[in-house]
Formats: structure tokens, sequence, C-alpha cells
């Protein structure tokens, strides 16, 4: 089985570390794994995607993730202009950053897990120049509706990531979202 | 240690371990991070190197020149127009028997801009004189970038060595890499040491001024046999390898090959896309597999020709183009075999030009292709997922 998710978000956001961290924490477990970015110019605040795949054994392939099984939206609003199910598998789920109220009807045919990850980054003060960073709570998030690789991993990977109390805010964020999180 | 690299940051680690003593580099998208990587290694001490910087491609060239003449172990990377700008250095250093190391992220040239992955950048330079490898994964390409080292000092090689590895499907992956000990790494490979073409005050000797024909004649020669002696020296460095860090490459990369009817050639990150694709077709009954050039210059013509014998039908997919020929390595692997008694079905593909996506599904694709045509005897160059009607022209 290989796990391959899509994170959705603004560059900035931090979705290719997520990504990042993911691959660091399944590592650890003694798995496989891969991120990367899109491949395209980034910009700050624009739509951005970033990929990781995960799985017990090593494989070869390197090509892109075009049907992936988990899709993670860390800003709702992303859902206005880009499809975020395009190639999500039927059996797919979908994690999105949101309050309660759901932001769209369509998305209910997927198993899909919301948790408000922007709440839980700025009660902790994770903000870089007046950006709130969701990253590392929807990290939690994932491994509570898809239990890729534990919580403790994902929270190790994070404090091995940054040192001192960023890495503990950063750990504490996943560790919330990890007990927030719902499935609609 | 395993550590989470990019491509990118597995080759500045490469160059941490081999102790690089001068890197001189210009920025280029998508090389940037790896002389970004060795800045900092520089900046904090890790690496005890001088680092000069440079207004072009030409230039760091040139500085590396002046560096490894004078005796140091030298690195630079590059990337597309980087390479092509820097190409009239790059054929003094291998003339000027300089083993440099310089790994260059295949990027397509331009027009239309473009940044994405094609490899006729680093096939363009295939009669240059230098040794050039190509990495599938980033373990591979950490193992491979200090290995040149070891191949391009080796007295008898004596040669720049480039390693090629994929713009973004490999440079900007992260994938775990075992980082092997320093200590290891400084038994496998010492410093550099005194050895013939290196600048000498106390024993002056003349490089690079006007030589006469017959001197010209002699020189090529030896670069020629210099050249030859590559494939036994890279087998032995990496058996070396071998026993020290428990991993090895050798020159062809064999994948469900011994008892393959159906056999893709080919370079690079895609490669383990076209064997998950092997993988898929074996559990339904096709014998289907892959063949990687890993060392691709000097071409490993005799091997090559020597393990393709028993195959039915090849599919040699090409990720560059030369224009009114088709691709590159199709022609070298045709010209392998042409005094082979048993020669194999070829077909050649041209794909993933410009960084379009090759996935398993298209290898799958390749491989059904290639037994449709291997059956009906045709055995053109197909043009593989080209759509024409995008240029409105």
């Amino acid at each position: 089985m290989i796990y391959e998710i899509r994170f959705h978000g603004r560059g900035g956001q931090g979705a290719v570390t997520a990504a990042e961290l993911l691959v660091k924490a399944a590592v650890t477990e003694g798995k496989w794994g891969q991120s990367f970015p899109f491949f395209g110019a980034e910009r700050r605040g624009a739509p951005v995607t970033a990929y990781a795949r995960i799985s017990e054994e090593k494989h070869f392939i390197h090509s892109p993730i075009t049907e992936p099984n988990i899709v993670v939206v860390l800003d709702k609003k992303i859902l206005d202009v880009v499809d975020v199910t395009d190639g999500l598998k039927e059996d797919g789920t979908l994690i999105i950053n949101s309050s309660r109220s759901f932001p769209k009807e369509s998305l209910k045919k997927f198993r899909t897990c919301i948790v408000d990850a922007t709440k839980i980054a700025v009660s902790l003060g994770l903000s870089v120049a007046g950006w709130v960073i969701v990253n590392t709570a929807m990290l939690g998030a994932i491994i509570k509706a898809v239990p890729i690789v534990t919580i403790e991993s994902v929270m190790n990977a994070i404090r091995n990531n940054w040192s001192g109390r960023i890495g503990a805010i950063n750990a504490e964020a996943a560790r919330r979202a990890y007990e927030e999180a719902s499935f609609l | 240690m395993i550590r989470v690299l990019t491509g990118n940051h597995s080759v500045a680690y490469a160059a941490l371990l081999s102790n690089v003593e001068v890197i001189s580099a210009y920025p280029i998208t998508p090389q940037t991070q790896i002389v970004e990587k060795l800045a900092e290694f520089v900046e904090t001490g890790q690496l005890k190197a001088k680092y000069v910087r440079v207004e072009s491609e030409h230039s760091a060239m040139a500085v590396c020149i002046g560096a490894s003449s004078a005796g140091a172990r030298t690195f630079t990377a590059t990337s597309s127009h980087g390479l092509l700008y820097m190409s009239e250095m790059v054929y003094w250093a291998s003339a000027a028997r300089l083993p440099i190391v310089m790994p260059v992220v295949c990027r397509t040239l331009g027009p239309p801009w473009n940044i994405w992955n094609e490899h006729t950048d680093f096939l363009l330079v295939r009669d240059y004189g230098w040794v050039q490898f190509f990495a599938e994964s980033n373990q591979e390409l950490l193992d491979t970038v200090v290995q040149a080292y070891r191949i391009a000092e080796d007295e008898r090689v004596l040669l720049p060595v480039m390693v090629g590895l994929d713009a973004f499907t490999l440079s900007h992956i992260s994938e775990p890499v075992d980082v092997p000990e320093m200590d290891l790494v400084k038994k496998f490979l010492p410093p550099r040491s005194n050895i013939p073409y290196v600048l000498d005050p106390s024993k002056p000797f003349t490089f690079g001024n006007l030589a006469y024909p017959s001197h010209h004649m002699a020189l090529k020669f030896m670069h020629h046999t210099s050249m030859e002696n590559v494939i036994k020296v890279v087998s032995e460095v990496d058996n070396e390898w071998n026993k020290i860090f428990g991993r090895s490459y050798g020159i062809l990369d064999k994948f469900m090959f011994d008892d393959a009817r159906v056999v893709i050639l080919t370079i690079g990150s895609s490669a383990g896309d076209a064997k998950e694709a092997a993988k898929y077709l074996r559990k339904r009954g096709v014998d289907a597999g892959v063949l990687r050039l890993r060392l691709t210059n000097p071409f490993p013509a005799k091997e090559i020709s020597n393990i393709l014998s028993n195959v039915e039908a090849v599919a040699v997919v090409d990720r560059n183009l030369s224009p009114g020929n088709g691709g590159i390595i199709l022609e070298k692997v045709r010209s392998s075999l042409y005094s082979s008694k048993n020669r194999p079905f070829i077909k050649g593909y041209l794909a993933g030009l410009g960084g379009k996506d090759i996935t398993v599904k298209d290898y799958v694709k390749i491989f059904e292709k290639t037994l449709e045509s291997y059956k009906k005897g045709d055995s053109g160059t197909e043009w593989f997922n080209l759509n024409l009607e995008v240029t409105n022209l």
C-alpha cells in the first residue's frame, strides 16, 4: 500500500514543509517516503500544491502524484479556485482546515475530516509575518483521519526539525489537531 | 545516518563528505539549492573550502580550472543554459586533464523558456571528454558524487566527471538517504595526491600553451586511452564502495533483466517508474525488464551489446532530441549493436521532452506498444504522447 497525499495551500503556509515532515516521521518508523513541491514558479499567497508518498517498502516511483488517496486543504478559500478533488480516488479522504460550518456540499461524497487548524495555530501564537502557520496542526489531523504513522512520530519529527520552544508549540499544534479533528 | 534529503542537498552533502577545497558556481534553477547549501556549509565552518563567487558559469569553470591546476579538489554545479554558457571551459577542463566534479541538474534548453526536466543539455556535451554518470535516486546521487572524485583522481583516468540528475523529479524530491560517516569516506577517498598535470613551481612545466600538431595528436591519444580505462576503474571503485558502505550500482543497472524478453532502456530517475511498470507486467505474465545506463560516457557499448543479445525487443526511451536525427541514446545503442550477431528488435521513443511526465502507466503502454511493434516489425521512432494541437501554429 502506498499512501499518496496532495497538500493544497498558499505559498508561504508551509505545505512543502508539512509534506517533508510526514516523510521524516515515516522514516523514523522504518517506512519509505518521498515528498516534493509542485514543480513550477511559486509565489507567496498563490495557491500551491505539495506531495508526499509513504509506503512500508521502498519503491522506485519518481513521477508526480495524479491520483492521490488523501487530499489536505490548508486554506478553505482555495476550494473556490481549485478543484481539490481532481484525481482523488473514490474511497479517498479529504482533510480540510475549517471551522464547524462545512464549506462545500459537493465534497461530501468523500470521506471528509475537518479541523479548525487556524484556531489552534492562533491560540499557540503560530504566525510568521502576519501569516498563520497551520501546517503542523494539519499533520495531526491527517494522522487522525488516516493512521499513516503515529502522532508520536509526527511530534518527534516536528521537534527534530525545530529545536526548543518553536518545536514544542508546533508539536502541540499537531497533538491538539489530532484530538480535535472530526469526520463529517 | 538516515536523513531525508532532496537530490540537490544529497549532492551538497556528497561535496561536504568529499572535503572539496574550492567551490565556484553561478546559481541557476533548479541547481541553486546545491550551491546555497554548500555556501551554508562553508559559512558555518563545517566545510573548510574556498567559495569563489563569479559573474557567470564560464567564469565558474575557469576558476575550477585554475584551482584544480593548482592541485585543489574542486567542485561546481550547473544546469541547462549555464552548461552551454560555460561550454568552452568545459572542454578545456577535460583536455587539461583536471579531475573536477560537476553535477548537472538536467533542464530543458529554451526557447521556449522552460525550467523542467530534459536530458539534451547533458547529452550535448557527451563528446567533451568528460566521464558522465546519470543517477536514479538521491542515495545513488550522493554515493556517485563521492565515487566521482576517486574515479576522476585515479591516475589511470585523470579526467573530470559530470553527474547528471533530473531537474525537479530528482533535484527537488526528498527521500531517505543514508549519509555515510565522514571517517569512512576519508578512508575511501584520501586527499588528492600530487599527480601529473598539477602546477608545481619546483618542477616547472608548460600546460595549455601553443603545441604543434604532433604533440596535440599524442595528447589526444592519451586522453582517449584514459577514457578507455574508465569502465574498469568505475567497476573497481564501485566494488570498493560496496565493501565499505554496502551499496553498489555498476555500469548498467539491470532490473528483472536476466530472463526478460522485452526491455526498456533509459537513464535517470524515470527508470524507476519503468521498473514499477515491469513489476506490474510481470504479475500479468509479460517478461518485462529494465536496463538503466548509469555510466553514459564513455558509452558502455561492449557491455550493452553483450547483455542485449538474449533480449527479443528493446524500447529505448530518450528524454532528449537531436532535431532531425531523433534520440541520442537510441543512436548510440543501435551503433553499439552493429557488429553483434544476435541483435534484438529496437524501437525508439521520444518522451517527456520539456518536462512532460512519463508515469508508470505510460511505461506500461511503452512495453505493450513495443511488443506490438515487434510483431509487426515496425522499428521506427515514436513521439510518445505528442499533442500537436496545443501550439496554434
